[in-house]
């Protein structure tokens, strides 16, 4: 992860809120992104991570907070902080009718990038989202794959310091899943990327950061990898499996129950217990399968988070 | 400037779908039609009258005028507006491409003016097209080419404040139709105000569009009649900033 320079902090958002009528989009949401990281902002279907990105992107007036892009106040000057911004939709917002390079080039007129410059603008957009062989196609007749592609790149054309994409990889195929990401990643490098997903597995792939949101609050903010904790958790799974009693009677098991996803979840207390169980296994004939280290990946912080929230308000 | 290049961008999307070919189309068949029937009219029927009475009337006063001052001209011109009114802002809120605009550096008042430039540009080709063919009578007549001016001047603020009134109508609606309908029904409102209500009061003789647009047809160039059209395409414009402005508010 890069270091936190507050000189290059591409955005800095802090307590944002949004109201739609009475119902709370949004309440109190900070958010923070420096040069050359990528965050993924996770949460459920009406999380609230469309309301962010609209208002990180100047297209809805948050209720409450302040937002800066690259050192711009959003708020008070929109025209100058809008043009450090690229933005997807969730809905890539694109004009039918247009050819794909005749489009680009009027995204990165509308985002005052100098005449002379434009051409270079486009052909790289274009290199870069992998578009080469639809440049002089209409946009209607493109596949779904292709539009979204053509999406990212209206966002990029103008080399913004913040690219904010909405559900990037939604409704693509995996192939094309595989190339966003990668493109995501190459993106990095001079920008910061924040974009949403509803899948853990993305944002996993290709953030360095990840904030979760759960009915407009925060739950987490950190690392999008599993972190090891340092405890001794492991998942034993065997063919003709003890009661769980019989394993955390052994010593240095410190507790052993029966896993939701099958096998048996052990907590010891040192590693060499792990010698004395496959050396039960073997006498007693558990026929032990499989052995692993459990680390809590970002799933299980997600299920866990989104779960009590909602046994807290239930 | 960037009112100019998007009111160029949109003026050139809206001509590669088959919309504005269709309406142009429609309109010069349909005008040529009507302008065709008053030269046939004059020929047939008023010439002779008019030398026989030695009038001072000719065709400036038997064909221009009741060309421009038809409801055929004012039909037309609302029908293209209402058309663009579908295509302005509401089909592109409803595809979700106008997000492009508000997350561009762009003011809310730059794109309103670029929408409505685009707008008027489509209106003053349409109306180009009318004003050529009584322009064509110079062949073979002499025209009063003052009065012919005064109608194109009346006709081009009566476009002023159709397109403005059609751009209002599309950002109060996600749907094409919905935007037809008020922009048809707000125009004809203006229009027929002082035929429906008492025609006494001077408060509704200067709201209602038609006598400001008659008076201007007829010739008689007022900076009365002017300053209302002004007003009114102001106005609407406004309302449409002021519209924006708040569906950002309110959601995208």
């Amino acid at each position: 992860m890069m270091s936190q320079d507050p000189g290059d902090l591409l955005l800095e958002a802090y307590g944002l809120e949004r109201y739609f009528g009475n119902r709370v989009a949004l309440a109190g949401l900070d958010l923070t992104l420096a040069r050359g990281e990528v965050l993924g902002l996770l949460g459920l279907n009406g999380a609230g991570k469309t309301t962010t990105l609209q208002m990180l992107c100047g297209v809805l007036a948050p209720s409450g907070g302040s937002i800066r892009v690259a050192g711009v106040d959003l708020l008070d000057a929109p025209r100058a902080a809008k043009q450090h911004l690229g933005y997807l939709p969730e809905v890539p917002p694109l004009q039918p009718d247009a050819q794909v390079g005749d489009y680009l080039r009027w995204a990165a007129q509308l985002r005052r990038v100098p005449r002379q410059a434009r051409a270079a603008a486009v052909g790289r957009a274009i290199e870069r989202c992998a578009l080469t062989d639809v440049a002089g196609r209409v946009i209607r007749n493109l596949s779904k794959g292709y539009q979204q592609r053509v999406g990212i790149a209206q966002a990029i054309v103008h080399d913004p310091a913040l690219i904010v994409l909405d559900e990037p990889t939604v409704g693509l195929d995996p192939r094309q899943v595989q190339g966003i990401r990668a493109l995501i990643r190459n993106l990095r490098q001079g920008h910061g990327v924040i974009f949403s997903s509803h899948i853990l597995a993305e944002v996993q792939a290709v953030s360095d950061r990840v904030t979760i949101l759960h009915e407009g609050r925060e739950l987490y903010s950190g690392a999008a990898v599993g972190e090891d904790d340092g405890e001794l958790r492991y998942r034993a799974r065997f063919a003709s499996p003890p009661a769980p009693d019989v394993v955390s009677a052994m010593d240095g098991v410190r507790s052993a129950q029966a896993a939701p996803a099958g096998g048996i979840l052990l907590e010891l207390s040192d590693e060499a217990a792990l010698d004395r169980l496959v050396a039960a296994s073997a006498a007693r004939g558990w026929q032990l399968r499989e052995l692993g280290k459990e680390r809590r990946t970002l799933e299980q912080v997600f299920l866990d988070l989104t779960q009590a929230a909602g046994e807290e308000t239930a | 400037m960037m009112i100019l290049k998007l009111a160029g961008r949109e003026l050139r999307l809206l001509f590669r779908s088959p919309l504005p070919w269709i309406l142009l189309a429609v309109s010069q068949a349909v005008t040529a039609w009507w302008f065709l029937s008053l030269v046939e009219q004059f020929q047939a029927v008023y010439q002779p009258m008019l030398v026989r009475t030695n009038s001072p009337m000719g065709v400036t006063d038997l064909v221009l005028m009741p060309f421009f001052g038809s409801v055929v001209v004012l039909g037309m011109l609302l029908l293209a507006a209402a058309l663009l009114a579908m295509r302005l802002i509401a089909d592109e809120r409803r595809s979700g491409a106008i997000v492009m605009l508000f997350a561009a550096p762009l003011t809310i008042t730059e794109l309103v003016l670029g929408k409505y430039l685009a707008a008027l540009g489509f209106l003053m080709v349409l109306m180009a097209t009318w004003c050529v063919m009584p322009a064509a009578l110079l062949i073979g007549t002499e025209l009063d080419l003052g009065r012919l001016a005064a109608a194109a001047l009346a006709l081009t603020l009566l476009a002023l404040a159709f397109a403005s009134v059609a751009l209002f109508a599309s950002t109060l609606t996600l749907q094409p139709g919905v935007a037809v309908v008020l922009t048809a029904g707000i125009v004809l409102a203006l229009l027929g105000l002082d035929a429906a209500v008492d025609s006494d009061d001077p408060l509704t003789r200067y709201v209602a569009l038609l006598p400001h647009y008659e008076s201007l047809v007829q010739g008689r160039v007022a900076s009365e009649d002017i300053v209302y059209f002004v007003l009114l395409t102001v106005g609407f414009l406004g309302f449409t900033i002021q519209r924006l402005d708040g569906l950002r508010l309110r959601a995208g």
